[in-house]
């Protein structure tokens, strides 16, 4: 059976579902159910102490379906990171988490730096860790070297829905992988997804593009056929691409 | 006595002397929280061991919806 390994966890779904943006808590469940995902994102914020009892999303789940991946999301340093990695993990739900350290509020790219501090503190901490990362080859190389669990390089910005902006060094990353290689981030369209895993990624992390779909139940759906497709494609092996053109019919026996 | 509580000043009633009396008074006590105290993640198993003191800097998190 092909599976995604992550550490000591294995997945029939390749698909990461995030659990932010949905306009309500109903469509959400019924999204995440028919995505077939079994990762689902969170973040880590106060408690709004005026409202304590909020319906909250994560109280709806069944936790024994999902296996939770706590982001370190709003971090800007290490240090924020590893502190909201503590309290995630605090919280005996899980020990995997997703680090996320950005440089920069407009592109919200990754701080290189920050993320690579922050993963090596939190892999000798004992977390299972999958690195948000930039599709930077040689720092998903480094980010290995300190033993994160995955490594998750952008296709392009954070919500932005742009798909894969460097299929090139994506490729770099996927080929090099000594860990899963899972895309996040900037997924716009199931053809996105499909995209992705036919370069070989392992799996596919996406939000926005599913939570802010005109109809974001269909569009879970559809991301999943699409990361199935294309983890299909990639294990069927596709053709070569040919300059000109090969007559898929006989060219012998032509009526004359 | 007044705490810093999720970032803001909060007069707690007398009868708030330890953290677990701290969730039991916004009926946290069933509910997936994490609680820091001057910086230090408390553990579930010490709620009621620990105590709050003046001018404490107290967090209380959770999971809410992200990517």
């Amino acid at each position: 059976m092909d599976t995604l390994k992550i550490g000591s966890y294995e997945f029939r779904s390749r698909l990461l579902l995030g659990t932010g943006k949905f306009t309500d808590l109903d469509t959400q469940g019924k999204a995440v159910e028919v995505s077939e995902a079994e990762i689902l994102t969170f973040a880590i914020r106060r408690l709004n102490l005026e409202n304590p009892q909020e319906p909250n999303f994560l109280e709806q789940l069944d936790l024994k379906k999902f296996t939770l991946l706590p982001n370190t999301a709003g971090a800007y340093t290490a240090e924020e990171a590893v502190r909201i990695a503590r309290l995630a993990k605090a919280s005996g739900l899980c020990d995997m988490i997703k680090v996320e350290v950005i440089g920069d509020p407009k592109t919200l790219l990754p701080d290189p730096i920050g993320t690579l501090e922050a993963s090596k503190i939190l892999v000798e901490e004992g977390f299972i860790v999958l690195t948000y990362t930039n599709d930077d080859p040689i720092l998903a190389r480094r980010l290995q070297e300190v033993g994160v669990h995955a490594v998750m390089p952008g296709a392009s910005p954070i919500g932005s829905g742009q798909g894969i902006v460097n299929e090139n060094n994506l490729r770099f990353i996927i080929e090099d992988a000594k860990v899963p290689i899972i895309v996040d981030a900037g997924i716009g369209s199931p053809a996105d997804c499909a995209k992705a895993m036919e370069l070989g990624a392992d799996g596919v992390l996406l939000n926005t593009a599913v939570a802010l779909a005109d109809n974001p139940v269909l569009m879970a759906e559809a991301m999943k056929l699409g990361v199935e497709a294309g983890r299909k494609g990639f294990l069927a092996g596709r053709i070569a691409k040919k300059r000109y053109a090969s007559a898929s019919s006989p060219t012998e026996g032509m009526i004359e | 006595m007044i705490v810093q509580l999720n970032g803001k000043k909060v007069e707690l009633a007398e009868e708030i002397t330890t953290v677990r009396a701290l969730l039991a008074s916004y009926s946290l006590q069933e509910k997936i929280v994490v609680v820091e105290r001057n910086g230090e993640i408390i553990d579930r198993s010490a709620y009621e061991q620990t105590p709050i003191a003046d001018g404490d800097r107290i967090e209380i998190v959770h999971f809410v919806g992200g990517g």
